[in-house]
């Protein structure tokens, strides 16, 4: 499709076939209608309904505030798509652009978009995985058999693995005034996306909302009764604790199973593709007519030293299938690369947490703003005299310029005081319990705001 | 200095009725030093990124060479206060406001706030001439403000003069005004200061719904205002409550005036009303301009460093009409997509009363629009107030037949 001629015929009656009918999925379609492409859509999905939003699943469904089927996803347009719901792509076949489907059945395309996002990791042992009262949640259906256990009032909650997910339904659990113990291998909640800092001021929310959390230890098993419901869990130090309700919130699955044979670079992080979204087969090189959008992607990033990142970010899908969408119906010389910092919001505890940028990209952190005992603060992370993240608790307004320290490669720490100086500004080590990335400085800032005119500008290192 | 002038010209009062073009102007410099060692910042993305960098105050105390006006009361209203105090106060006070704690408040108006509007439309409805700032767009929001504080209705001419006074002290230029200007504002301040306290004292103790009340009785997590900052914030929602959403309402009709056929998509698609009155936050803002903002240390934008303790103002008007950020932005377009404009500011400080002001904007527009018959301007320009701070007509006289 090199030519302007059969661009435009591509985009005039071409056919385009989305996997993964959800939140990136519907995104992009629409976004493919908006830059003006009307040749036909087919979106492939295995979940029945309509698409809907994922994160009330951990918060206002499991209040039951919200019912799960008031989450859909707000429709920006027509898309005109031919929707092909409840039956999974089985495999994808790139000699003859076809779709398989597990039932059968097959679709052609012109181009193809993978957006077939995460799953949640299963309790390993599948025994244990399937005694009543044991949940994960990543699922409309999942969140409403978890609400539906949380209203009937349980004796006690067991968490398993103090991520967001986790933490958030810890602490939507407290709310109800459900007993709740959270168990996490790691040091702390949120240890691993924000390191220790920041770790340790979540162990003390949990803790201050009254969570039995217990942080270094692993369930060994979970026991169940003889009607084959959850009862008891045992842990590696020995200790026990009894429960009805398990959640299990070890982190995600991504779904490339499918896409095994495909040729395309898939692994445990995802489908790799380049800043446009474009998969890369297994030899690393770029492909034409394949796209990757949100959670199943795995995108080098400038600003990242090129490392490949892979995120399970709302906003991440959704300007990912902007821009896959974008480049799907323009020539070579107008494609957008996608340069958004990343950005992540939750809240738990009665408190939002927001960040930008990418934390575990970082050896500093350092309290710039606020006040960590009022859990109300801003914290920027820094790599080798960079800024390269912020997290805020109670304090997202400030996020933006934060984001712009970090495209612009601002030195870190940020220097200068504000009105609302911290005690004690001090960096401390980031303290990640995973090995540390690496990096050798900035190379490149970000400029530029519309995605079409967003573009990295290389920089002369410093020494 | 060419922007030094553009300024004066933009403050003098000739200026009032069509600014937009010496905005255009003013743009050309993002970032403009004055004379007197103000900066001027009137282009949108350099106001965004302002607005969120915490390295700017709202605090005039931390002015080097503190403003005239610079509040002389120990206890200023948290629009002119920094964090942490400011999110405190700001927390305290919204508790009672909106959500998460009182989630309804606004929505539930709306029977209220149609029934308002609807018999002050009864009272001209039959009338050929009609001044749509004195016989509406000023009645309506202050009944309205004044219901929720728990201030008498019938007391609004006293307060009606402080509020201009204060209005009127708030561009205070010594070179150019009488000193009065600022005295009157003075005083005003501290008129309706003591009005307020007046009001507050016999609500101790004594539980109720208006705003007073429950801000004197609290017991949130975040504990209680003391009586001063509860003046304050009353002060602060009552000015903000009053010399507002009146130059929303009457710029809205002026516009609608001014454009015919968009009143008459208005008459066929009533749904248009929400859009519409964003574009006009948008295109005929009600604050033109945040006149006192600090740099409490160095800021650097577009590559210009601000030093510490300078002075800064703000152009939301200007930045709302920034082509770099909006297509063909003197075109007043209610299908405007993605329409960020400035009309509530931005940040920490962000419009406290938006949705508040949003829906009385939305009810006053359609309702005129309903019931007028055949309405036509008596004069365009319409004679404006004098403030190019919170700017619009004084009167705007219709006719209808
Ligand atoms: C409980 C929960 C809370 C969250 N909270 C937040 C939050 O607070 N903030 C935040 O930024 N992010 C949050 N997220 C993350 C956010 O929801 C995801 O980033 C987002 O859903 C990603 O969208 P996606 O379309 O890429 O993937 P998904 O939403 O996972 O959609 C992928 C779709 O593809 C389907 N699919 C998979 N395999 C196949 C196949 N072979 N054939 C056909 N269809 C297939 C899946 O069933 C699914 O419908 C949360 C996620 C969860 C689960
Ligand atoms: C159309 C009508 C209105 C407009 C255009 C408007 C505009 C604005 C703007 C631009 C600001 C930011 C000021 C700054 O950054 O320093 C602001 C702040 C504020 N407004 Fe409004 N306003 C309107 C109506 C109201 C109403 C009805 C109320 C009260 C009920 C109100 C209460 C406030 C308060 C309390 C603040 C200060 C917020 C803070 O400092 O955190 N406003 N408004």
């Amino acid at each position: 499709m090199s030519s302007a001629h059969t661009l435009q015929g591509f985009k005039r009656d071409g056919r385009i076939a989305i996997v993964g009918a959800s939140l990136a999925g519907l995104r992009a379609a629409e976004a493919l209608r908006g830059e003006g492409f009307t040749g036909s859509l087919t979106m492939i999905g295995d979940e029945l309904g309509e698409p809907y939003d994922r994160p009330p699943l951990s918060k206002q469904v499991l209040t039951g505030w919200v019912p799960t089927d008031g989450t859909k996803l707000p429709r920006r347009r027509d898309i005109d798509a031919q929707w092909l719901l409840g039956v999974p792509a089985s495999g994808l076949d790139l000699a003859t652009n076809h779709v398989h489907l597990a039932d059968g059945n097959e679709v052609a395309f012109d181009r193809v978009l993978i957006s077939t996002g995460v799953r949640a990791r299963p309790w390993p042992v599948e025994a244990e995985a399937s005694l009543d009262g044991v949940f994960v949640v990543r699922t409309r259906g999942d969140a409403d058999g978890l609400q539906q256990a949380l209203a009937a009032g349980p004796s006690r909650v067991l968490i398993i693995g103090a991520g967001f997910t986790g933490s958030e339904i810890a602490s939507i659990c407290r709310e109800r005034d459900i007993s709740v113990t959270v168990a996490e291998l790691g040091p702390a909640p949120l240890v691993g996306a924000l390191g220790a800092m920041i770790g340790d001021v979540a162990a003390d929310m949990q803790r201050a909302h009254g969570v039995d959390l217990r942080c270094g230890v692993k369930v060994t098993q979970l026991e169940g009764d003889a009607q084959g419901r959850l009862c008891r869990a045992h842990f590696s130090d020995g200790s026990t604790v009894d429960a009805d309700v398990a959640v299990v919130a070890l982190g995600g699955i991504r779904n490339t199973d499918w896409l095994q044979d495909s040729g395309l670079a898939v692994g445990v992080w995802g489908i790799a593709c380049d800043s446009g979204c474009r998969a890369f087969d297994l030899n690393g090189l770029v492909t034409d007519d394949v796209f990757v959008a949100g959670d199943v992607a795995r995108c080098p990033h400038p600003v990242y030293e090129y490392r490949f990142i892979s995120l399970e970010h709302w906003a991440n899908a959704v300007e990912q299938a902007d821009i896959a969408a974008h480049n799907m119906v323009n020539a070579q010389a107008d494609r957008w690369p996608h340069l958004a910092i990343p950005a992540f919001w939750s809240i738990q505890f009665g408190v939002n947490i927001k960040s930008v940028g990418v934390p575990t990209f970082a050896d500093e952190v350092v309290v710039t703003q606020g006040s960590v005992p009022d859990h109300r603060f801003v914290a920027a992370y820094g790599y080798q005299g960079r800024v390269t993240a912020a997290v805020s608790f109670n304090n997202a307004k400030w996020l933006d310029h934060y984001r712009k320290l970090i495209e612009t490669a601002a030195p870190f720490p940020p220097p200068c005081p504000t009105p609302d100086q911290p005690v004690d500004a001090k960096p401390v080590p980031v303290d990640f319990p995973g090995p540390v990335l690496l990096s050798q400085g900035a190379t490149v800032v970000v400029t530029g705001h519309d995605p079409s005119e967003r573009h990295v500008t290389a920089v002369r290192t410093h020494r | 200095m060419s922007e030094t002038s553009t300024l004066h010209r933009i403050l003098d009062y000739s200026a009032r009725a069509d600014p937009y073009p010496l905005y255009a102007e003013l743009r050309k410099t993002p970032v403009a030093l004055q004379e007197d060692g103000s900066y001027v910042i009137s282009t949108y993305r350099e106001i965004t990124d302002i607005l969120h960098n915490p390295h700017l105050s709202s605090d005039v105390r931390n002015l080097s060479r503190p403003t005239p006006a610079a509040e002389r009361r120990d206890t200023p209203s948290f629009i002119n206060i920094d964090p942490p105090e400011h999110d405190r106060l700001r927390r305290l006070a919204m508790r009672h406001f909106g959500p998460p704690c009182t989630p309804g408040l606004v929505t539930g108006m709306q029977p209220q706030l149609t029934e308002i509007v609807s018999s002050l439309i009864d009272d001209f409805a039959n009338t050929q001439l009609v001044d749509i700032v004195d016989d509406f767009a000023y009645p309506f929001p202050v009944t309205v403000i004044c219901h929720l504080l728990g201030v008498p209705r019938d007391d609004e001419p006293r307060f009606h003069q402080w509020v201009n006074a204060i209005i009127d002290s708030l561009d205070y230029d010594p070179k150019t005004d009488p000193p009065e200007k600022l005295n009157l504002g003075a005083q005003a301040t501290d008129d309706l200061h003591q009005y307020l306290g007046g009001l507050l004292e016999p609500r101790h103790d004594r539980p109720g719904d208006d705003l007073l009340s429950r801000l004197a009785n609290d017991d949130g997590p975040d504990g209680r205002m003391t009586d001063e900052e509860i003046i304050s914030t009353a002060n602060l929602l009552l000015i903000a409550g009053h010399e507002t959403t009146v130059n929303l309402i009457t710029n809205g009709m002026l516009t609608l005036l001014r454009h015919p056929h968009v009143l008459q998509r208005l008459r066929d698609e009533p749904d248009l009303i929400v859009r519409l009155v964003e574009e006009l936050l948008r295109y005929e803002p009600p604050v033109h301009i945040v006149p006192w903002r600090a740099a409490y240390s160095d800021i650097t934008i577009a590559d210009t460093v601000i030093p510490k303790g300078s002075q800064i103002m703000l152009m939301l008007a200007s930045g709302s009409r920034d082509p770099d950020r909006f297509d063909d932005p003197d075109r007043f377009d209610p299908d405007r997509q993605d329409n960020q404009h400035l009309g509530f500011g931005s940040g920490i400080h962000l419009c406290f009363g938006g949705p508040l002001a949003r829906l009385e904007t939305q009810i006053a527009l359609s309702e005129l629009v309903r019931r007028l018959d055949r309405p036509r301007l008596v004069t365009d320009p319409p004679p404006y107030r004098p403030s190019p701070v919170l700017r619009g007509p004084i009167h705007l006289h219709i006719e209808q037949s």
